[in-house]
Parts: C-alpha cells; sequence; structure tokens
C-alpha cells in the first residue's frame, strides 16, 4: 500500500492533521535537502512535498521562484533529486510527493521516469501545470506502478471539474486556497471554508489546503477544515535566509515542529 | 480557384495532433474554457464581427497591399519576389489584427483590465494601443533586459497610457515576460484579460489568434490571383511565436503546390547553440501552456534563445506550426542574424522599405530561394512589420552609432 494513504489511514483515527512541508530540491544544496527532509520527518512533517526545479515556474511566486533559480544553479536536476529521494529512502520512512512542472517529466520520458520514481522511493507526484484533460499518459505510467498522481483543485474550478479532479486524483487532493500564486499571505480567503465543504460533499479522500499558509495560527485555522496543510514558501524563506547558517537544518526542525502542535489531536 | 477549409484544427481540446492542448494550473482552467466560449460566440455574432472589420478597415487600414518588389527581385536575378505589407498597418505591424480582436472580445466579456507580454515591445504597444482605443487600464509585462534595450517603445507604450512592469526573474526577457503575466492571470483572472499576443500558448489562444491573423492570408491569396494571374510558388514568412506566418499560411495550406515556409532566427548559427530556432534547434515539450517545439536542455530546463531580433528572440514556436511541421505542410529554415541585418539594408536601399528585423529574416530567405528560381516563379513574402524601431540594433550591427 502507498505511503501517502498510511499516513491518512493512520491521522484519521487518531484525529491529528497531516503536516506537508515543501523543500525545493537542491536549494542551498541537495545534500542538506536531504538532510531538511529527514529533519522534518523527526520533527512531525507527515508528507513532503519535494520540488524539482525548474526554468519557468509559473504557478509559483518569487520566494520559490528565487530557490529554484539557486537550486538550478547549483547542478539540481531530476535525476539528481531522484538520487536525493533514494538517500532518504535509507533513512526515513516519510511520504514523499514529488512537486514538478510537467516539461522536466516529459524530457525523462513518462515511462523512465514513473520506473525511476517508484525505485527511488517516491510515493506520488504532483505537476501544477498538468490538469486532467492533459494528465492521461503520465496517470497511465503511474497508477499500475502505485505511485499517486495528486491533483490540484483551485477557487475558479467548476462544480464539474471538481468532480473530474476529486474522482481523478490519488493520495488526496490539493487544494489551492487562493487565486494566486505561491507565497506568503497575511490573511487567508474567506471563500476556503465554502470551497471545502463542497468539495466534502464530492469526495471522501483526505483534502489538504496549500499556498499562502505560512504561520501556525494559519495552519491552525485551517486545520479546522482540512485533513492536511501544506506550507511551502514559508519554509523556503526561511531555507534561503539561514543559508549560510549552521543551523538551518534545526530551525527548519523548529518551524516545522511549531506548524505541526496545532494539528496534532484536531 | 477554390478555397476550401483547411482541417478543424484544432480539436475540442485545443490540440493540433500531439501539439498544442492546455498545460496550466488549475486554476486557469475554468477561466480558458470561458474565454474560448466567450470567442466562438462572438465569431458568431454578426454585430460583433461586422465592428472587428470596420476597425481593421478604419483604424488598423486594411486591406494592406501586396507589392511587386521590382528591383529587389532583379537584385536576387530569379523568382519575383511580392511583399504583403503588414508593415503598413497602424502600429507599424501585423500586431494590430490580433489587439483589436482581442481587444473587442475583452470589452464584450465585461473585464475590466487588460495585460499583455511583450519583448522588443510591438505587442506592448499594440495591446496599449488597443486599450487606448476601448478605454481599459492595461499592464504590460517586459523583460527587464529588453526595457533597457526598447526604450522608444517603453516610452510608447507609456505615452498610451499603459504601465509597464519590468520582470526580473529568469533571463529577463520575453519568456520572463510571458511568465509574469500568467501569474498575473492567475492572480486576477476574475477581472482581467490576457491578451497573449502570438499564436502560441494554452488554447484558445493559439486558435484564437490564428483566426484574427488570417486576415493576412486571405487578403495576400485574392491579391495573389489577381496580381500575378496564379498562385505563387512559395510563401514565405518569419516566425517567432509564429502568429504572422500562420496568419499568412493557413489560406494556402489546402493549395497543395504552394511550398510554405517559416523562417527561424538562426542567432549566430544553429551550431553555435545562440539561436531562437525552435523546430530546427528544439525538441518537443511544454512551455507557457502548450505543447509544441522549444529550446531546452536534456534536464527539460528551458534554454535562452538568441536572436538580433527581439520579436523572434523566444524558446518556443506556436502548436499549429509544430503541427505542420511534422505534416510534412510547412518546411523552416533559419536565417542567421548577419543574414537578417543584410537583408535589412538590400530591401531599404533598393526599394526604400525599412523592414522589422523580424520580417528581415523572412526576406533574406526569400533573395536565397529566388536566386535558385527561374524568373517565371513566384514567392510571396510576409513583410510582417517596419523597422524603424530597429535602427539603433542595426546601427549598432553595422558599427555605426546614432548619437
Amino acid at each position: 500500500m502507498n505511503r501517502i494513504d498510511d499516513v491518512f489511514t493512520r491521522l484519521r483515527t487518531t484525529g491529528e492533521r497531516a503536516l506537508g512541508p515543501y523543500f525545493t530540491a537542491g536549494d542551498p544544496s541537495l545534500d542538506v535537502t536531504r538532510r531538511l527532509v529527514i529533519e522534518a520527518a523527526r520533527r512531525g512533517a507527515d508528507l513532503i512535498e519535494l520540488g524539482v526545479p525548474f526554468s519557468d515556474p509559473i504557478a509559483d511566486g518569487p520566494v520559490i521562484q528565487r530557490a529554484a533559480a539557486r537550486a538550478l544553479a547549483n547542478g539540481a536536476t531530476l535525476v539528481r533529486v531522484l538520487e536525493t529521494v533514494a538517500a532518504i529512502r535509507r533513512e526515513a520512512s516519510v511520504p514523499i510527493a514529488l512537486m514538478t512542472y510537467y516539461n522536466p517529466v516529459l524530457a525523462f520520458g513518462l515511462e523512465p521516469f514513473a520506473e525511476a520514481a517508484i525505485k527511488a522511493g517516491v510515493d506520488g507526484v504532483i505537476v501544477p501545470d498538468l490538469p486532467p484533460e492533459e494528465a492521461d499518459p503520465l496517470a497511465e505510467e503511474l497508477h499500475p506502478r502505485g505511485l499517486s498522481l495528486i491533483y490540484m483543485v483551485a477557487p475558479t474550478s467548476t462544480p464539474a471539474r471538481m468532480r473530474t479532479i476529486a474522482r481523478r486524483s490519488r493520495g488526496f487532493l490539493y487544494v489551492v486556497s487562493l487565486t494566486g500564486v505561491t507565497g506568503e499571505r497575511q490573511e487567508l480567503p474567506r471563500e476556503l471554508a465554502d470551497q471545502m465543504r463542497e468539495l466534502r460533499a464530492l469526495t471522501t479522500k483526505p483534502l489538504c489546503v496549500g499556498f499562502g499558509i505560512s504561520r501556525p495560527d494559519q495552519a491552525a485555522q485551517v486545520a479546522r477544515l482540512a485533513d492536511g496543510v501544506i506550507v511551502g514558501s514559508a519554509i523556503v524563506r526561511l531555507c534561503e535566509e539561514r543559508a549560510t547558517s549552521s543551523s538551518l537544518v534545526e530551525d527548519v526542525g523548529d518551524f516545522i515542529a511549531d506548524l505541526k502542535k496545532p494539528l496534532r489531536n484536531g | 480557384m477554390k478555397r476550401r477549409r483547411p482541417s478543424g484544427l484544432p480539436d475540442a481540446r485545443g490540440h493540433f495532433g500531439r501539439f498544442g492542448g492546455r498545460f496550466v494550473p488549475e486554476t486557469l482552467m475554468a477561466p480558458l474554457i470561458e474565454l474560448e466560449s466567450a470567442y466562438l460566440a462572438a465569431k458568431r455574432d454578426p454585430k460583433w464581427t461586422r465592428r472587428l472589420r470596420e476597425l481593421s478597415t478604419t483604424y488598423a487600414g486594411r486591406p494592406t497591399p501586396l507589392y511587386f518588389a521590382e528591383r529587389l527581385t532583379e537584385h536576387a536575378g530569379g523568382a519575383r519576389i511580392y511583399l504583403k505589407r503588414e508593415d503598413l498597418c497602424h502600429t507599424g505591424a501585423h500586431k494590430v489584427n490580433n489587439v483589436l480582436g482581442q481587444g473587442l472580445l475583452a470589452t464584450r466579456m465585461g473585464k475590466k483590465r487588460i495585460i499583455a507580454e511583450t519583448g522588443a515591445g510591438q505587442h506592448g504597444v499594440a495591446t496599449a494601443t488597443a486599450a487606448a482605443l476601448f478605454g481599459l487600464p492595461c499592464d504590460v509585462y517586459m523583460g527587464a533586459e529588453d526595457v533597457e534595450r526598447q526604450k522608444p517603445n517603453v516610452f510608447r507604450m507609456k505615452l498610451l497610457g499603459a504601465r509597464v512592469i519590468p520582470v526580473d526573474s529568469g533571463s529577463r526577457t520575453l519568456k520572463d515576460a510571458v511568465n509574469e503575466a500568467l501569474r498575473d492571470w492567475v492572480t486576477n483572472v476574475r477581472t482581467t484579460y490576457y491578451c497573449l499576443g502570438s499564436a502560441m500558448g494554452p488554447h484558445p489562444y493559439p486558435m484564437m489568434v490564428r483566426d484574427f491573423q488570417t486576415v493576412i492570408g486571405r487578403e495576400a491569396r485574392s491579391q495573389a490571383l489577381r496580381t500575378i494571374g496564379r498562385l505563387p510558388d512559395a510563401v514565405v514568412a518569419c516566425v517567432g511565436g509564429g502568429s504572422n506566418a500562420i496568419g499568412l499560411f493557413h489560406a494556402f495550406i489546402a493549395d497543395r503546390r504552394v511550398r510554405l515556409i517559416g523562417v527561424e532566427p538562426g542567432g549566430r548559427g544553429l551550431a553555435t547553440g545562440r539561436h531562437g530556432a525552435s523546430i530546427s534547434g528544439g525538441a518537443v515539450g511544454v512551455l507557457h501552456g502548450s505543447m509544441s517545439y522549444l529550446l531546452q536542455n536534456d534536464d527539460g530546463q528551458v534554454t535562452e534563445a538568441h536572436s538580433i531580433s527581439a520579436g523572434l528572440d523566444y524558446p518556443g514556436v506556436g502548436p499549429e506550426h509544430a503541427y505542420y511541421y511534422d505534416a510534412g505542410r510547412f518546411t523552416f529554415e533559419p536565417i542567421t542574424d548577419e543574414e537578417a541585418v543584410e537583408a535589412f539594408s538590400s530591401l531599404t536601399r533598393l526599394e526604400g522599405l525599412m523592414p522589422a528585423l523580424e520580417s528581415a529574416h523572412a526576406v533574406a530567405y526569400a533573395l536565397r530561394l529566388a536566386k535558385t528560381l527561374p524568373r517565371t516563379k513566384s514567392l510571396l513574402v510576409g513583410l510582417s512589420g517596419r523597422g524603424d524601431k530597429d535602427v539603433h540594433v542595426v546601427a549598432k550591427a553595422l558599427g555605426m552609432t546614432l548619437e
């Protein structure tokens, strides 16, 4: 059984909410990424989103754009990110979803990618520029191998689209909380509660909310509605600010622990 | 000769064979579908199409003439060369055909704001023009490097009331301006109309922009029949994103004996890797919402294009070009920076026509081709824009200074 499904089955019995931190792989280096992921898992992360850097990240705000540019300059490639996952797997069993734009996957080849990903120990794949209409070729390679293709649902998704996405998504649904790109926001969108209600009526699959969540109090708010909370830019910004600090891994671990605290015991 | 409608492309999901489609964040999917239905409804509305035709005539200056370039023909010493004079359009290039259509659509959809990307500034100026005409606020994203290189166009956009937003990310050029425009659109999609400048991007843009530009080929085809007395043997146009080329070629697709040749920016030469020839020197991939040929490395990272012509300085190409390339209907030829500048000089000196550097690529290839053909053959070349905007670039290339 898929590690992502295991996590949500386990959390549902305890009433806990999942914390899914996002890291841009290769920022500041792939070796540090490996240590960050292991530390995150140790400090309360339930699943990891590992961002594969891309030259043209149209769904990302400035913080993750900068991280991707640094990671590419440091020589991070999809092949090396997969090697990093394999290295993490020797030390941690936390579920890992790769967050990657479509072109690096296409360039790798869909079948070779699916093979390499499962071999490395990847559990799921999120492709922000691959809506359901275009996703069959990739889904057909991932699903028979037990890899989950996780779809995003947006505030602009029509009811019909929500249904399609709910039916197709494996592992969980990635609920984009706002119309916009990734990045920290002061306030959570007021429509989120309605969006979640609509989705709950359509599916029993786990719902994880991402985009704009950067503080423990926001995580707590979202936890009242969702099965999981995804935090990206705030963590990536911390990695940027503390890149050269010897306490980077520990600092990020502390932040993860703070984010996880309000998610325990629902 | 009767004109048959070529293929029903794209299909309902915006695919041209394996190309095209909609590869965008979910947030944009419903808005793109809404845009598509609004466009299809507008196209069926006789009042709307009449208004567009009226603006094309009275505002943009259509139809543009087909001109027999006699001295250029003599110079080449072969096939007769005819120029489709899009350089005579308002704003100085074919871009206006597209922005009038999209601007009219934006007002019909009740959108309160227009955004656009621009490389050299031609599409930005055209969009700012349409925004002024339709009374809409306009933000134009432009790579910070291009803002530096294209100051006169930046100023033009400002005079027209648009705000120019420099883009500092990535390579700070057109590709990054598209990224930033898409990010703006993702954020403000409910109120904002994204006026994409070429026959590229997610469906319905490649179809819609093509449709707004096919007026070029429709006019050219009947003008050719009138002035040459038959169809040309080849039609030649430059290809960046490919809107003027698809606009010119489309009417000729069913005319199997007419060769359709897209001219790509060869930059310093294909072998140097410093070029913008997505088809001649790229591979299939996904960029900016559609599948097509693009310049990329082995890891699927998009690489920078290089061209002396800012309007061709783009690592991708519209999906319909990719489709007709694979189908063997269009061919693509690279022309280097140097050859383009030479053609710019030739056309300027011999005909008193100063072409945009983009269009100079098409002229350069036409000159090369004309030399190999007898005088009984004729070539129709898309003169997509005028070259005043490029004088400083040409001066630099020729080792002259302006000040």
